[in-house]
């Protein structure tokens, strides 16, 4: 099952597109990472998926083919807005009280106790919590919904590190208790690098590249070589992106397999989930104009391009 | 992909969309996040009536005074007479100048109601972003809106109908001895169904402009401005309401001056035939009325339009049609703070983020 699917999406606000031309298909099961620098559409397609925005093309369903905003999308998706909105002139236990009120399922005893073992206190207003502390009980909140899909809308941006840390072992945790779904927006990558197992950079309002974390990670390799050669072969490689030292030039290239084609002479690296992140984001207009444009790579050929990875979990 | 996909979790998947929740939950959820609103509007009416209930209580026993007097009113020499002039001048400085105030007051509080209880319902979410929250819970947020606001709604006008009662107590002494009536607009407006349903449509209002512009204090200047204009407007729709009576009889504008004076809308005259007389005519006829000698009276001159088989016709309003204004003009306000929440649901559905 696909919790998110979009097929050619797009929204405009007025005269500018904030998120254009979107095809994805996020499988069940990942935490799936967001990333894109700020006004690149991160948020757009997030609040679409929760069912707050309507596409102005395009279609998108979540859960398997539900709408999203109907009644069963609602019942299974939570979403934590950016700088996780809460009632500020209401308690945390008025808070609970609403979201159970509001909701078909709520498990009001596992949001005391993580409550409790947060230490954030029940009674005081949530406008009077520290920002980490509100964005722990809107975590909570969404979480005792039991949800099969949360979505988070840079949740860590108002953290200190320990509390980043805190909150993204709560996400672990409900995700490998519970088999929920996660879509978390960064664009901060490396907080993500070692947890995110499936990557989506959006950049310009435009999808660069989707895919499973392994199979992106093997299907692209940096290939350092002498300047004058890099120029030569850049026009012959699926180059994604080229940075120049003195003497020596970095490019990023997609490789079809583990091997790929390596030109004599040359020395071959394997590629960090950053400098993939990073190349993506630079694509857009980094004067490189022989250079194909670098097409979203759906799970599909990935996992027909790369080695085969076997399933997480 | 097919290896890299779970499996669809049996059952969870499958059948229609899940029953919708009860309304009755919305009920718990309605009061507690606008429990400041619902405790504050009850205590500051209260707190108004309580003090137009001392105030009334005087008002209505200097009012007793005055009707005990003779009917012939103060005749000067004798000294009844002198103590009931006494009481009316009393009367007209200190009690009506309160009933005046108050009256004037009481035209600002459905809007006052309406501004305060309907403009935060939605600007509020919007400008703080909360309706991310709200609009994404299992009760889906066509049902949240139309819950708060028929809750919200329904308590505002019920409170407003208790007040306006009140209200009419208060201020029933004034009308006969100011030479008021209920049709007066004023008075029409501040009391019965249609102080209600003017604090209802003035929810109404503040709501939909608070979802329309999204933030607050100008959803209450809008909302403040369309009252208004609403109001002008109903104030010269009133007489078209179709209640009016008409009659030949001349001695109804000559009435003294009291509370069950009709409301008169026209006059016209018709000649001999029935057919309506002209202006020149009626300018003949005039002419033909002694300037100088008999007192001019109106009876008189009914008397020569009569020699001349000539007649006038009235229209009017009786002050027993009041009731039946009254549900007239609640029952367009109702229609129309129907049609305000049913289009600030639609812009909850269109327009959201």
């Amino acid at each position: 099952m696909n919790v998110i699917e979009t097929s050619g999406v797009g929204k405009r606000y007025g005269d500018s597109w904030a998120l254009r031309d979107c095809t994805l298909a996020l499988p069940a099961g990942h935490l799936a990472a967001l990333v894109g620098p700020n006004g690149a559409g991160k948020s757009t397609l997030m609040s679409m998926t929760a069912g707050l925005t309507l596409p102005t093309e395009g279609t998108a369903t979540v859960l398997g083919g539900r709408s999203p905003g109907s009644p069963a999308a609602l019942d299974g998706i939570a979403f934590v807005a950016q700088e996780s909105p809460v009632y500020r002139n209401l308690s945390a236990a008025d808070l609970l009280h609403l979201t159970r009120n509001l909701n078909r399922r709520f498990d009001g005893g596992y949001a005391r106790a993580r409550l409790a073992e947060l230490g954030i206190p029940l009674k005081k207003k949530s406008g009077k919590l520290s920002g980490g502390q509100r964005a722990q009980l809107a975590l909570t909140l969404a979480l005792a919904r039991r949800p099969r899909l949360l979505i988070l809308d840079e949740p860590l941006a108002s953290l200190d590190p320990l509390a980043k840390q805190d909150f993204l072992a709560a996400v672990m945790t409900a995700m490998t208790d519970d088999g929920v779904s996660v879509l978390l927006s960064s664009h901060v990558v490396a907080e993500l690098e070692r947890l995110a197992d499936y990557l989506i950079v959006l950049s310009g309002s435009r999808l660069q590249l989707a895919g499973e974390v392994d199979d992106l990670l093997a299907c692209h390799r940096v290939l350092t070589a002498p300047a004058a050669e890099a120029d030569r072969y850049a026009k012959e490689l699926p180059v994604v992106q080229v940075r120049r030292a003195a003497a020596y030039a970095h490019l990023l290239v997609r490789v079809a397999g583990p091997a790929g084609r390596v030109p004599p002479g040359w020395e071959s690296h394997p590629v960090t989930m950053e400098e993939l992140v990073m190349a993506y984001l630079r694509a857009p207009g980094d004067g490189w104009p022989e250079r194909q444009a670098p097409a979203a790579l759906s799970p599909v050929q990935a996992a027909q391009s790369a080695e085969p990875t076997e399933a997480k979990r | 992909m097919s290896v890299l996909t779970l499996p669809a979790q049996p059952g969870s998947d499958t059948g229609a969309a899940p029953p919708p929740l009860p309304w009755r939950r919305m009920v718990w959820v309605t009061w507690r996040q606008h429990r400041a609103l619902l405790i504050s509007l009850p205590a500051v009416l209260g707190a108004v009536a309580v003090f137009l209930l001392i105030a009334g209580l005087r008002v209505h026993h200097d009012y007793a005074a005055i009707a005990a007097c003779p009917p012939s009113g103060p005749s000067g020499a004798n000294a009844a007479g002198a103590t009931c002039a006494r009481l009316l001048t009393d009367f007209n400085n200190t009690d009506w100048t309160l009933g005046n105030t108050a009256q004037i007051f009481m035209q600002l509080v459905p809007v006052l109601i309406g501004v305060f209880a309907g403009a935060p319902v939605l600007a509020r979410e919007l400008e703080t972003g909360t309706f991310r929250y709200a609009w994404t819970q299992g009760l889906g947020r066509e049902r949240w809106t139309i819950a708060k606001l028929t809750l919200l709604g329904a308590t505002v006008t019920v409170l407003a109908g208790a007040f306006g009662e009140l209200f009419a107590w208060f201020f029933q002494p004034f009308l006969p001895v100011e030479g008021l009536t209920v049709l007066n607009a004023t008075v029409f407006a501040s009391r019965g169904i249609a102080f209600a349903a003017w604090t209802l449509v003035a929810f109404a209002l503040a709501a939909f402009f608070g979802m329309l512009l999204r933030r607050i204090v100008p959803a209450m200047a809008v909302t403040m401005g369309a009252y208004l204009a609403l109001a002008l407007a109903a104030w010269r729709l009133r007489e078209f309401y179709p209640v009016a009576l008409v009659t030949n009889n001349a001695n109804l504008g000559t009435l003294q001056t009291s509370d069950t004076n009709p409301w008169l809308l026209g006059t016209w005259y018709t000649g001999p035939g029935g057919k309506p007389a002209s202006q020149s005519v009626l300018n003949q006829i005039f002419n033909l009325f002694p300037m100088h000698g008999a007192p001019r009276t109106k009876l008189s001159f009914a008397q020569l339009l009569a020699q001349h088989h000539f007649t006038e016709w009235t229209r009017y309003i009786p002050v027993s049609r009041f009731w039946p204004m009254q549900f007239i003009e609640g029952g367009w306000l109702l229609v129309l703070s129907v049609v305000l929440i049913a289009a600030t649901v639609w812009l909850v559905r269109r327009r959201a983020a």
